[in-house]
């Protein structure tokens, strides 16, 4: 490409960053080194332009190394990668973890979110000098949360949990991050072996592969090349399972589809973007049983042909990532991923890519530009994922959840799996406990228990605190009141009730809570995360959360119905669940909870 | 119940579908929006472009479609055998009113065609979110995932200064709509230049040139093909910027003649507007069947030499 580059120029720092990515600077590039007559000599081509999904991970690299992206440092980006400056400019500013302006090597993100701003520490408005406001950081049950990115040679990502107004000063001024609590802390079920997705947490080291297979690690892989491709579809089709990322549809129907599919590159990606504020289940998952993940998705890839395979993970999990990436290397040193697998003749290889802070990237078809190097914004379905997906190929997307689930299945059997939980809703299921309860954290249950019970499992409320609400599903989904607590925590119970359950989110705000600055955070939040695309989305969001500040003034002029007329457009032509579902947390607060009413 | 049409080379199946319960007849692979026109309905646009695939970004041309949980945008929606459409529903028109509500509380949409007769056609009311706010908030530095908070006594606006950088065109980005035309236009669709992007993100996404340097600092290489696809006046030969500034542009004075460009063997179809006997600006026919509205800066801009008078 005939790229015109301006005069700004990037530091030694900045290039070795890239260089470190992408290998030392090839003739292939146009920043290559220069031939025998002082021309520099690009013979990229083709190769060239199939670099273009190393553009977000060589922007991690410069963000991580110097703490922001210079028009010097996407001057190299573009030379290395063959792509325009204003491209990489566009890519770049799409990414809340990334800043074009220059930034301190130390960010401290600092969740205002809306399991952390119930403690009523920190808000958008009270934050210690130098810190960074930040959406839901999925660590919801040690609220409030901080994460804090050192950037340097050795960059560092730590998360801190609960802080303190005097941790932030600290960790602004650059001290250390205590160690983070074992992941157990989350789970506090664990340990317990009778688990069916948790069992392992507590009791196995998650970094090795030898404890995991010594706790029926790879049996499932091995019992699915037993039955083979198709019979794993049946045992996952029989299960009656259903998809844990939000959208509830039938897995082995998508995964019958990606196989049907004529065209037979396929690919795999396993959707652990996890960015609804109040969820954190794929996190302790990936964190405490990362070779879970890492056996179900060659399971799923072996099922439907795909060859390669990719895990989104949100650019603020630090720990999942480590897990993870310990996991991938460890189980291809085993040959357990990679070419030729347990000498089967089946190849699958995984690779892990860091999002970097935009919850619209979890939406499967936003994943697929994101990975692609493009601005994350949502694709018009048709055509599905399942047809034209990631670099237009048939794509299977999954939940974390979802895919661990596949475990139990193929080791006991779909049809056993669907004798647990209820007519409508099969199997376990993991639920996101925060707020006023006594011991916050991830449960594991088998579909079918009410709310009440899952409040009491979590320790029944804090001492004083009494029922306002709970919210269920996350922002995008719903408050119920003291009244649903007989509520059964099932998709069709769910349904019938008006009420969703997402992504398992289950947040339970007591008397104290400010049900108000809940619902002027929620919209905040998707004012924010819209990718700006579609009107409905991009202008609705702002103008809900502008009504939604004149009622919390006092003043209702027309403003419900506005808020009511908003949310119908939003919902009936947005491009994406995100628009969709803006306005269904509000809503319900209208409509259930009477507020303003 | 399929006939076959040859067009061109290609063989297209015709497809039948019920639009306002009427059963019409539609070439496969043309779009619902085609087939909603050729039957005679009336559809606003605003981010669809003959020359452009569209986004789908405005979501003014959505029409219900039976078995679908939300409204599709016709513009994009190809049809399909059998599919039931409504164009003008309770559904429908809700939607074209709170999408021209939301674009015209926070654009500037007066030089945008049709919109005053569709604001009245589906009773939208701009000013009923409030104010409009044109806080001179530096939308070029909005960073990603932060605003300011609203306080709801007003309506913001995506108004900022006109961008003036260069001789030949303004940018005036208070009147964009983000209809991605002109990103699609410079870049993969056309130009191939990529001198402007889309950056940011949600009500802070803006056209930006990397790091939001002047054009003259940008890939720009005037080509215009962006002024050409733009449909808001948001990008404006500087001849006309300055004569709406004089109060002296006048369109019902100005005459369009078509002619072939002078400089070059490729010999592109011009359309010069000339008001007072003085070229005014120029565009291309889009229907051209080479170049479909596309110029390059000679052809587009080079026109001072014709008019060069000695008093
Ligand atoms: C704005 C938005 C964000 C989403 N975020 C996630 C996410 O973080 N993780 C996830 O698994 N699904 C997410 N989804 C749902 C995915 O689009 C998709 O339905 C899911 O990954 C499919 O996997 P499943 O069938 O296993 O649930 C999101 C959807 C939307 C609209
Ligand atoms: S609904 Fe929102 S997030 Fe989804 S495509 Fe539209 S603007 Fe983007
Ligand atoms: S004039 Fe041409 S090169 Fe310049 S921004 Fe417009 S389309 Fe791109
Ligand atoms: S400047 Fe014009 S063409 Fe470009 S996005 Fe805005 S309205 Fe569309
Ligand atoms: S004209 Fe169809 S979405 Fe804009």
């Amino acid at each position: 490409m005939d790229l015109k580059i301006s005069s700004a120029n990037a530091s030694p720092d900045e290039r070795s960053a890239v260089d470190d990515l992408l290998g030392a600077d090839q003739e292939t590039s146009q920043g290559g080194e220069r031939n025998q007559d002082g021309h520099r000599v690009s013979r990229g081509g083709e190769l060239l332009r199939n670099m273009r999904h190393l553009l977000l991970p060589t922007l991690h690299a410069v963000n991580d190394r110097i703490g922001w992206i210079s028009r010097g440092a996407i001057n190299y980006i573009a030379q290395r990668l063959d792509i325009a400056p204003a491209d990489i400019y566009g890519v770049a500013t799409f990414y809340a973890l990334f800043d074009t302006n220059e930034r301190p090597a130390r960010q401290v993100h600092v969740c205002i979110d809306l399991v952390c701003r119930a403690k009523g520490v920190f808000t958008e408005d009270s934050l210690p000098v130098g810190s960074i406001p930040s959406p839901c950081l999925g660590v919801c049950e040690r609220a409030p949360a901080v994460l804090v990115i050192q950037t340097g040679v050795t960059p560092r990502h730590e998360i801190l949990a609960p802080a303190i107004p005097q941790d932030i000063a600290d960790l602004v001024t650059g001290k250390s991050v205590a160690s983070e609590q074992p992941v157990s802390a989350a789970v506090p079920q664990s340990p317990d072996e009778s688990l069916v997705l948790l069992s392992r947490i507590g009791r196995v080291d998650p970094l090795s592969i030898d404890e995991y297979i010594a706790t029926n690690g790879y049996v499932a892989l091995r019992r699915a090349f037993e039955i083979g491709a198709s019979q794993v579809i049946a045992e996952v089709t029989a299960s009656g399972l259903v998809g844990r990322g939000g959208a509830a549809f039938p897995t082995g129907r998508k995964w019958a589809a990606v196989a049907g599919q004529p065209v037979t590159t396929r690919y795999l990606i396993c959707n652990a973007d996890e960015s609804e504020p109040g969820t954190f289940k794929d996190r302790v998952v990936m964190e405490g049983d990362p070779f879970a993940l890492v056996e179900s998705m060659t399971i799923a890839a072996f099922a439907t042909g795909c060859q390669h395979g990719w895990i989104y993970i949100r650019g603020e999990y630090p720990r999942a990532f480590k897990h993870l990436a310990n996991a991938v290397k460890t189980a291809r040193a085993r040959d357990l991923l990679g070419e030729n697998i347990l000498g089967t003749g089946f190849s699958f290889d995984i690779t892990i890519f860091r999002g970097a802070g935009a919850y619209i990237c979890g939406e499967e078809t936003a994943i697929f530009n994101s990975i692609e190097g493009y601005r994350g914004e949502p694709r018009n379905k048709p055509p599905f994922p399942v047809e034209v997906g990631l670099f237009g190929k048939p794509t299977l997307v999954n939940n974390v959840e979802t895919l661990v689930n596949v475990l139990p299945i193929i080791t006991n059997t779909g049809e056993k799996y669907a004798s647990w939980g209820t007519q409508g809703s099969k199997g376990i299921k993991i639920f996101c406990i925060s707020g006023a309860v006594k011991k916050p954290g991830v449960y594991e249950v088998t579909f079918g228990v009410t709310l009440r019970e899952l409040i009491n499992l979590a320790g029944g409320m804090t001492d004083g605190s009494s029922l306002q609400a709970v919210l269920l599903g996350g922002a995008a989904g719903g408050f119920v009141g003291p009244e649903d607590l007989d509520l059964e925590l099932t998709l069709e119970a769910a349904r019938t009730a008006g009420t969703t359950l997402g992504s398992g989110v289950v947040f339970v705000l007591d008397q104290n809570v400010d049900l108000v600055d809940q619902l002027q955070r929620i919209a905040a939040f998707f004012r924010d995360e819209s990718c700006g695309q579609c009107v409905p989305c991009r202008v609705g969001t702002v103008r809900q959360q502008e009504a939604l500040a004149r009622l919390a003034s006092g003043s209702r002029n027309g403003d419900l119905q506005l808020l009511r007329d908003l949310g119908q457009v939003m919902r009936d032509a947005s491009i994406c669940g995100l628009g969709q579902t803006a306005h269904n947390a509000i809503d319900s607060a209208l409509t259930r909870l009477k507020v303003f009413s | 119940m399929s006939s076959q049409v040859a067009t061109g080379l290609q063989v297209r199946r015709s497809v039948e579908l019920t639009i306002d319960g009427e059963k019409f007849t539609a070439l496969e692979g043309s779009t619902l929006l085609d087939a909603c026109r050729t039957s005679g309905k009336e559809i606003p646009t605003l981010c669809y472009g003959d020359t452009i695939t569209p986004k789908n970004a405005c979501r003014v041309c959505m029409v219900e479609l039976e078995g679908s949980r939300i409204l599709v945008p016709s513009c994009s929606r190809k049809v399909e055998p059998g599919m039931v459409v409504h164009t003008d529903n309770d559904r429908t028109r809700h939607s074209r009113k709170l999408v021209l509500e939301l674009l015209g509380s926070s654009v500037d949409l007066s030089l945008t065609k049709n919109v005053a007769r569709w604001n009245e056609n589906y009773g939208a009311e701009p000013t009923r979110f409030g104010p409009p706010s044109y806080r001179d908030g530096n939308r070029d530095q909005a960073v990603t995932g932060h605003h300011h908070k609203p306080d709801g006594s007003s309506a913001e606006t995506v108004h900022q200064a006109v961008k003036i950088d260069n001789p030949l065109y303004i940018r005036d980005y208070s009147k964009c709509i983000m209809c991605y035309q002109c990103v699609d236009a410079c870049g993969e669709q056309w130009q191939n230049t990529f001198a402007i992007t889309t950056a940011g993100r949600g009500f802070d996404t803006r056209i930006s040139t990397e790091f939001a340097v002047d054009l003259t600092d940008s890939a720009c290489v005037y080509c215009g093909n962006c002024i050409q696809v733009c449909p808001t006046g948001a990008l404006m030969f500087t001849s006309e910027y300055e004569m709406r500034g004089d109060g002296t542009w006048n369109e019902s004075e100005q005459t369009q003649t078509d002619t072939i460009c002078p400089y070059c063997g490729v010999g592109c179809a011009l359309t010069l507007h000339v008001q007072d006997n003085t070229i005014v600006k120029v565009s291309s026919p889009s229907d051209h069947s080479v170049t479909h509205g596309n110029l390059c800066i000679k052809g587009r801009f080079g026109f001072q030499h014709v008019q060069n008078r000695t008093e």
